[in-house]
């Protein structure tokens, strides 16, 4: 680069002190008005319309310049493009995301003990028990976003504290190489020639992907919602015939094929089928006619978020048709995507690479989610062992 | 360490007898207030929470805090008394094998007099003790789990052999607590003098007689003190567990990580921390019977 001659040099610099000057008289007088629209506060703003517009969020958002995300895993339903697409579109806000391995409970630990502080997570991706609990518990600032009537009503909290994101279906993932027919049914899994094949990911009693195999086993085999002894009884059969292995499936046993049959979310499996493509493994989903079960997680916004604005501009980035089709490329059916088939917005190559699946899905009541938690608490040792 | 020193070493003899005669004043334990306070810090103020934790309630809607038994009393009910028993059974048995198996490597490794070997040993035990967790599950999964290597090779799965149950974890604890048992063992039968047993032979002892009277009631604190250790070691163990059996082998840690940071139990932190404080009475009450027994025979193997 050519150095600038001395009277270049001098303009220069008096320009740039110029240019200092005046922002900092410049951003004195705004301090005050910090996270504030022409509506009021972005800590009880309740939507966008009522802090003035989406505009005066993305300023308010900006000036606070960070968001605090926890427990958002980069391989996970696509959150790590999610995460860079958000940075892209608002280059002033930084994402903090701390421990994305962390569950659901450790979220909800997180708000209640940094409550006040800088560094509490300002939005949450919860398991809908969680949502539930924390919502009674006074947690969440309620929030609508701007899509917000074109949410289910059944997936959605009515004052808007917390509301359904992304979901997806209990399928049976299945190493077509080492396995020669591939089990499409929860009635197939118990053949014998699945001996030693069968897996969960995870111990049902703490993991949301593994309770719902029980779930989805339990409705196979005429439990219900509020009855999910069948299911408990089903693995406990699976388990003596020695089919049901207890290793924990992870994307390291899928590749080594000791999990060969792994029952996990359809977008779990989904994405195995790319990651392993190309390293000989041929992975397979089905999800099983005879036990169809859906789980959905939720949003909800920390209501002592230490960045208000930029929680709230969060969520109406989620639920924008660009973050919705973003899950969606991750294999995770998003929330609006039954209004966005219907308007033509949803991306139509991604929607065609999901896994097959009729009708629509229903949901437990809290009540029946608690009962069917409180059995398997009880139950499943016992079962298993 | 057998690193080459210029300076002599204090003979043992007389250094013990000058340090029991120093002045044992009121001073003495100033000096360890440092160490007190940081213990009192450290662990007091965790384990006060843990307890008070388990036996009060806050009640989410009003936050008042109430004392309450319930906590404690379902920890020790049901599922969550059957993973503490399924603990203490794992616990004591791997502990029992380990044990005995550790001792008579030790052994070997003393008396072969290989200075090549002894190192070999340590340094193989000091690495494969700390060898746990998700790696060494997953390191046995590879190898003898359903489609590991030696289970085709050896065509385990004919003879019923099977990773993910009581026995095969059993196994994989032992991997790790047999060489931490080695390591805590060869001092102690270093101390085990050889004018001992030629005094045992000289006076016409047979290699068991010697053993029966003089060996293992000397060793017998050194060993029971592993055993404890071993013991500790495989009550605390959690995450090789959680990969590889998940809730098919009910045990305490693996309770207290499904209540306390879980997707699917909501509201079981205080159980959490009553197992936590179960754990912690049934370490001390181990610890209970090994403290004496060590005080007695310390003083023969300075």
């Amino acid at each position: 680069m050519p150095r600038p001659s001395g009277r270049r040099a001098a303009v220069l610099l008096g320009a740039a002190v110029l240019t200092a000057l005046t922002a900092a008289c410049g951003a004195a007088p705004d301090e005050p008005a910090a996270a504030a629209g022409a509506g009021g506060d972005a800590k009880t703003a309740t939507s966008a319309a009522a802090f003035g517009g989406v505009e005066d969020l993305v300023a308010a958002a900006e000036k606070e310049g960070e968001l605090n995300v926890i427990a958002l895993p980069p391989d996970w339903a696509n959150y790590g493009e999610i995460i860079k697409a958000f940075e892209a579109k608002y280059p002033k806000i930084k994402i903090k995301s701390e421990n994305p391995d962390a569950s659901s409970s450790d979220e909800i630990a997180a708000v209640k003990s940094r409550k006040g502080q800088d560094r509490a997570p300002d939005v949450l991706d919860l398991g809908i028990a969680f949502a539930r609990s924390g919502a009674e518990e006074g947690l969440f600032a309620p929030y609508k976003v701007e899509a917000w009537d074109r949410i289910p009503a059944g997936q959605k909290d009515a004052d808007g504290r917390w509301y359904n994101d992304y979901g997806g279906y209990v399928s049976i993932g299945c190493d077509a190489k080492r396995v020669p027919v591939c089990p499409q049914t929860f009635a197939d899994l118990l053949k014998p020639e699945y001996k030693g094949k069968v897996a969960l990911n995870g111990n049902p009693t703490k993991s949301g992907s593994a309770f719902g195999g029980v779930y989805a086993a339990a409705l196979a085999n005429k439990g219900s919602f509020g009855e999910i002894q069948p299911g408990i009884d089903f693995f406990g059969q699976l388990k003596k015939s020695g089919n049901f292995i207890p290793v924990e499936s992870t994307p390291a046993t899928v590749e080594k094929g000791e999990t060969s049959i792994s029952i996990d979310w359809d977008y779990l499996n989904a994405g195995y089928a790319d990651q392993f493509k190309d390293k000989g493994v041929d992975w397979k989903v089905a999800i099983p006619t005879d036990g169809v079960y859906a789980q959905y997680y939720s949003q909800a916004i920390n209501k002592d978020a230490p960045h208000p604005a930029a929680a709230r501009l969060w969520m109406e980035f989620l639920y924008s048709t660009e973050g919705q089709n973003l899950w969606l490329k991750g294999y995770a059916r998003p929330v609006l995507l039954p209004a966005m088939t219907t308007d033509g917005t949803a991306d139509k190559g991604f929607v065609a690479k999901l896994p097959k699946v009729e009708g629509t899905p229903a949901f437990p009541a809290s009540a029946e989610l608690d009962k069917a938690k409180a059995t398997l608490a009880e139950k499943w040792d016992k079962a298993l062992s | 360490m057998s690193a080459p020193t210029t300076t002599p070493h204090p003979t043992g003899t007389a250094g013990g007898s000058t340090t029991r005669r120093r002045r044992r004043g009121p001073r003495t334990w100033l000096a360890a207030l440092p160490l007190l306070v940081f213990t009192a810090l450290c662990f007091g103020i965790p384990l006060g929470a843990l307890i008070f934790g388990a036996v009060t309630r806050t009640d989410s809607g009003s936050g008042v805090t109430s004392l309450t038994g319930e906590h404690v009393a379902r920890s020790l009910q049901g599922p969550y008394l059957g993973s503490l028993i399924g603990s203490v059974q794992l616990s004591v048995l791997t502990a029992l094998i380990g044990a005995v198996l550790g001792v008579l490597i030790a052994q070997a490794v003393v008396t072969s007099r290989s200075q090549g070997l002894r190192s070999a040993a340590l340094t193989a035990s000091g690495v494969l003790a700390n060898f746990g967790g998700v790696p060494l599950a997953f390191a046995f999964i590879a190898t003898l789990g359903i489609s590991g290597v030696v289970t085709q090779l050896a065509d385990l799965g004919s003879l019923d052999w099977d990773l993910y149950s009581f026995t095969g974890l059993a196994v994989v604890y032992l991997y790790f607590l047999i060489p931490l048992m080695v390591l805590v063992t060869v001092p102690a039968l270093d101390g085990l003098r050889p004018q001992w047993r030629e005094a045992a032979q000289n006076a016409g002892a047979t290699p068991w007689q010697f053993w029966r009277h003089v060996g293992l009631p000397v060793l017998a604190p050194s060993l029971l003190g592993g055993f404890v250790l071993l013991f500790g070691t495989a009550f605390a163990a959690h995450a090789t567990a959680a990969a590889l059996v998940g809730g098919s082998v009910p045990l305490v840690t693996l309770k207290i990580a499904d209540a306390l940071s879980g997707n699917v139990l909501t509201g079981q932190e205080n159980v959490a921390l009553a197992l936590g404080l179960d754990m912690i009475l049934i370490a001390g009450l181990v610890m209970a019977v090994y403290l004496p027994l060590q005080r007695r025979s310390a003083r023969w193997l300075r």
